[in-house]
């Protein structure tokens, strides 16, 4: 081989590959998923978790007006945020005219225009996990307790109050450890307290403090690694148990706030679960080490009567589809249901959308860890 | 698809360089100039190869002239490999040979494999360039049949041989200093002395130092389609210390017909593990601290006109702790201790002058101990027997080998009630590989190979027992390989070329119940491994390379590699959702085309080189979407480098600089490489 024919083989590679560009802001990529349709509702925000430390955290959008699905909408609407949304959403809600997404591993708060989605600033929180809202302030929980010099301490996570006008942190209540959703029924937070990082010694109480004096006032014992907390009208606390994955499974309890006690306890587990009226809908997977397999479940329970009313609310076969059911919601005027996949936790998620009668509607392709939905304009 | 300047500017200097040597060639009195080719080795392939596939190497002169900090800097030269880098110094850095994942690579030590029982994961970035005078890497085995059983056992190999003492007439010692320094906070002393104990017997102590603060700068920028910023941010990587220490003993001997060695190796080092740059978060404070130590020894003598033999034994010990002191977060301190003991013997029986024929039996016993809850604290003895025979003629060589693995895995297995039981599995396997080359013309340096080889990997104690995430259920994953291929290589003294070789390789690898980590039950970041991966990869490696003998007593030498992969993600065929479903989609961080250049260049007591690399458009996951895309990255490094004498002592001063036009990438996404960087070495040989 002459030198030249080993040039020409040089040249002949460099052609075919190519070279580093700038990482230009990400296009949202918009799909056209239904009709368009009339409603009080405009439309809802679902948050994609993304692995944790993949930075992949994305906010994607549904208009029901026109029946458009946009995907990954927060780099293009805040183009000057370094390194964009931030590493695992673990929260979504709207107050007033305000988007707030919970990051958790990016340890903030991200406050966003609801209409634009333009970020109007962060909240800085380490560890930050679930939102409420009541009368003015935001309520977030937060495994991070204050760093203390005590050879037994053990961290304790806490609950901040946060303003939402000035957006500042006006108090801090400590509660159990590791703590996760809250919920706020006549003037007081139930916090549900998992104690995750203290395995095998997970906590088994909600926390109840009271929001005039924001102290921690008792500590009501329900079961095991608590997760999700929902508060219907009738004083009904729905609160699920992530169980120990061994010998104790995946639970829902219904513990009635005014009686004080535990009222019913439900073998559903629960991965999540959103309240719309008298109708708790839950979405799990339940693992067992002693079975080595995953159990799906898609319940709706009647909050009122609190009886089971179906476990598989899915009628067309679509279940068998949908590989790891992860998140729920139900849009409050259409009565839709909306279930994600959230898969392998690696790749890209699923939307189904499902009417009352179970059959699905449409699906759509969504970001990693599709998760948690906020609705516009209810 | 682009050309950008900076290849535009490396293609024109290439242009220029060969232009020029195609004018030189034609001048014929450059044909007689003499110069002594044996004292370099950089086409090395001259050699008569006893193996039926040579491998692709590294060595001496070459290998410490190339910009390397660590083996896993010089391995990223070779074709068919990928290196996966955290980045800095103290990140981990490990390989992937063909795309077949990291867990089928063996690393073998001085003729021994370094064993990981609990990731089954090797750091080459641990491994220092200092003493190791040859790194080669094989694809399928060595196929050079004498050797132990556990040489049979891996997908990929790559073999580290250090320095062995030698010795000029009349010399009894030799001493070698090194100090490095530069960029990232770099101190690195380090010393070599060898002695000659008898005419046959010497030995060599070896040990080397590294601190290095790890700080680097990094960017991160992003722009709108017309080209003007987004945003533009530069930090510097912070928790990316390092500190460790080396010391490695030897003793070599050598008898009528034989030789043996036996070696000491000792390892401390202290790190930061720099984590993920994520948004808001731009410091992480998780800590890990290593120990490693073994000893090791092998012993081959021809006993008679047809038995040889070759005795070989390691014991290791491993400790490690990793600390997460970040209260925000899950606090973790965790030590693990890993336990090898390794036998092995192998024979060799010569039947006729062309046909030999080789039994290894290697035993091997681990053991791993952690501070986790509800763990199972693991064993592992595994019986590996092989069997092989080569036979060769002018034309063929052939060789065909099986495998039988046995191995008993115990663990205590814990019920949530805290009841205790054994548990103990029992695995066996016998797995195939055969190779062939063959030389069509005997005066004609051209031959061609093929092989195939079906092998797997166990299941490591973190697969089958970490706590919550292991699936003691799991079975071992397997690769399909299959090769074909030639070589050339020659030489020649034609002109200014004074050697050519050639090799071109295309095959098909198949991975099946490749372990994969999915998602479990409620809750967030459950685990859980299962054997449900299927990988298949098509892929060309090519390699070529050039001596050169230039005017004015310039010696040159050019390597240039590269190599297209197909690797495609078969694992679900219900998740084929066109441009953006997984299935058949190519695999995370597996690029479609990789390749790299390195030119030498000697002028009497100077030297230059050049060295590029190349990594093509990935995705960092099999989902090939925009969302997933990372950009190629590439870098140019540039090293000179002067001898002198002082005295009796060989001095060599050499400057390098990193990344020369500091390219700022991500191997692993959100993991920043350094950019440009400078590195100052002094090397005293008395």
């Amino acid at each position: 081989m002459k030198p030249i024919q080993l040039y020409v083989i040089i040249l002949i590679i460099m052609a075919s590959v190519s070279c580093r560009e700038d990482d230009v802001i990400f296009i949202p990529e918009t799909v056209v998923v239904s009709k368009p349709g009339l409603s009080d509702v405009k439309g809802f925000y679902l948050l994609n978790e993304g692995n944790m430390g993949s930075n992949k955290s994305t906010l994607d959008y549904y208009d029901f007006s026109m029946g458009v699905y946009t995907r990954n909408i927060y780099g293009s609407a805040n183009p000057d945020v370094p390194k964009e949304l931030g590493d695992v959403g673990n929260d979504l809600a709207i107050y007033g005219t305000k988007l707030y997404a919970v990051i958790n591993c990016s340890n903030k708060i991200e406050v966003m225009n609801t209409l634009t989605a333009k970020r109007i600033t962060q909240i800085n929180i380490p560890n930050c996990r679930y939102i409420k809202f009541y009368d003015g302030y935001a309520y977030v929980t937060s495994y991070a307790g204050p760093v203390e010099i005590n050879p037994e301490y053990e961290q304790r996570g806490y609950v901040a109050k946060v303003d939402t006008t000035d957006f500042s942190i006006v108090d801090t209540c400590l509660v159990g450890f590791q703590p996760d959703e809250l919920e706020i029924i006549d003037d007081k937070i139930y916090v549900a307290n998992s104690g995750g990082y203290m395995v095998p010694n997970y906590e088994n109480t909600v926390s109840v403090i009271d929001i005039a004096t924001f102290k921690e006032e008792e500590r009501v014992h329900i079961a095991i690694n608590l997760q999700c907390v929902s508060g219907d009208k009738y004083g009904g606390l729905w609160v699920s148990s992530r169980g120990d994955y061994y010998d104790n499974p995946s639970r829902l309890y219904c513990y009635d706030v005014r009686k004080k006690r535990i009222e019913k306890e439900y073998d559903v587990p629960v991965s999540s679960m959103w309240l719309d009226g008298d109708s708790l809908y839950v979405v799990s997977v339940a693992w067992s080490n002693i079975t080595m397999s995953d159990d799906v479940t898609y319940a709706i329970i009647n909050v009122k009567t609190r009886e089971v009313v179906t476990r598989n609310f899915i009628t067309d076969g679509t279940d068998l589809k949908i590989k790891k059911p992860y998140g729920i919601a139900v849009n409050p005027i259409t009565k839709d249901i909306y279930v994600t996949d959230a898969k392998n936790y690696v790749n890209p998620g699923t939307l189904y959308c499902f009417g009352q009668d179970g059959v699905m509607k449409w699906s759509v392709r969504t970001g990693d860890i599709p998760a948690h939905f906020a609705f516009v304009g209810e | 698809m682009c050309l950008s300047d900076f290849v535009r500017a490396a293609m024109f200097v290439v242009c220029l360089f060969l232009a020029k040597l195609s004018v030189f060639a034609d001048k014929k009195e450059f044909m007689d100039t003499t110069l002594a080719l044996d004292g370099i080795n950089v086409v090395r392939e001259y050699k008569p190869y006893i193996e039926v596939i040579p491998a692709q190497k590294l060595e001496g002169e070459q290998l410490q002239r190339l910009n390397s900090h660590s083996v896993a800097d010089a391995v990223r030269y070779f074709s068919g490999v990928q290196l996966k880098d955290y980045g800095g110094v103290g990140g981990v850095k490990t390989l992937d040979i063909r795309s077949m994942g990291t867990n089928h690579m063996g690393v073998f030590y001085d003729g021994i494999q370094l064993g990981n029982a609990q990731n089954g994961q090797i750091d080459l970035g641990r491994f220092s360039l200092d003493n190791i005078e040859e790194v080669s890497l094989y694809n399928g085995q060595k196929s050079d049949i004498f050797q132990p059983a556990k040489d049979y056992g891996s997908a990929g190999t790559i073999y580290l041989r250090t320095r062995r003492p030698q010795f000029d007439e009349g010399k009894r010692t030799n001493a070698k200093f090194i100090l490095r320094s530069g960029s990232l906070g770099l101190i690195d002393p380090s010393v070599l002395i060898e002695q000659k104990l008898s005419e046959n017997v010497s030995a060599s102590v070896n040990a080397e130092y590294i601190y290095a603060d790890g700080k680097y700068k990094f960017r991160y920028k992003k722009v709108f389609s017309d080209g003007t910023i987004a945003w533009d941010t530069t930090a510097v990587r912070e928790n990316g210390d390092l500190h460790s220490l080396r010391i490695e003993g030897g003793l070599y001997g050598k008898m009528k017909g034989g030789k043996w060695n036996a070696k000491i190796y000792f390892y401390d080092s202290e790190r930061g593990i720099p984590g993920a740059i994520v948004n808001n978060v731009w410091k992480t404070s998780q800590r890990q601290w290593d120990r490693n130590f073994f000893m090791q020894g092998a012993f081959q003598k021809k006993i008679n006109s047809w038995y040889e033999m070759l005795v070989s034994a390691k014991y290791a010990l491993d400790k490690m702790r990793y600390l997460n002191p970040d209260t925000t977060l899950m606090y973790l301190d965790n030590r693990f201790k890993q336990g090898e003991v390794y036998v092995s013997l192998a024979n060799k029986f010569k039947m006729t002058n062309s046909w030999e024929f080789n039994a290894s039996v290697d035993n091997i016993w681990n053991t791993l101990d952690a501070s986790l809850t509800n763990f199972v604290y693991p064993t592992r003895y595994s019986a590996l027997v092989a069997l092989a025979t080569a036979y060769k003629s002018k034309e063929w060589k052939v060789q065909a080998s099986v495998l039988g693995t046995f191995v008993v895995d115990k663990s205590t297995a814990t019920s949530g009630t805290g009841s205790e039981t054994e548990r103990i599995k029992r695995f066996s396997e016998y797995t195939p590989a055969v190779f062939v080359s063959y030389k069509p013309v005997e005066s004609f340096p051209l031959n061609f190979r093929a092989y195939y080889k079906k092998i797997f990997r166990m299941p490591t104690f973190n697969d089958l027992y970490y706590t919550d995430i292991g699936n003691a259920n799991l079975k071992p994953e397997y690769v399909s390989q299959y090769n074909w291929g030639f070589q050339y290589q020659s030489a020649l003294n034609c002109g200014i070329l004074s050697g050519l070789s050639a090799r071109a390789d295309a095959y098909y690898n198949e991975v099946t119940d490749k372990i994969i980590a999915v998602p479990k039950g409620t809750g967030q970041y459950r685990w859980m491994m299962m054997n449900i991966g299927r990988v298949k990869i098509r892929g060309i490696d090519v390699n070529a390379q050039a001596r050169l003998i230039l005017p004015y007593d310039i010696e040159s030498s050019i390597n240039v590699s590269y190599t297209y992969q197909r690797a495609q993600d078969y694992s679900d065929p219900t998740d084929n959702e066109p441009g953006a479903g997984t299935y058949k989609g190519q695999i995370a961080y597996i690029p479609w085309h990789n390749g790299s250049v390195v030119v030498h260049l000697d002028y009497r007591k100077v030297e230059i080189n050049y060295s590029f690399i190349y990594v093509g458009e990935r995705y960092h996951n099999s989902s090939n979407i925009p969302a997933n895309y990372e950009q190629p990255w590439y870098t140019h490094d540039f090293s000179a480098g002067y001898s002198f004498d002082v005295g009796k002592a060989k001095m060599k001063l050499s400057a390098e600089v990193n990344n020369l036009l500091n390219q700022y990438y991500d191997v692993i996404v959100n993991y920043p490489m350094p950019g440009r960087n400078y590195k100052l070495i002094l090397k005293i040989e008395i």
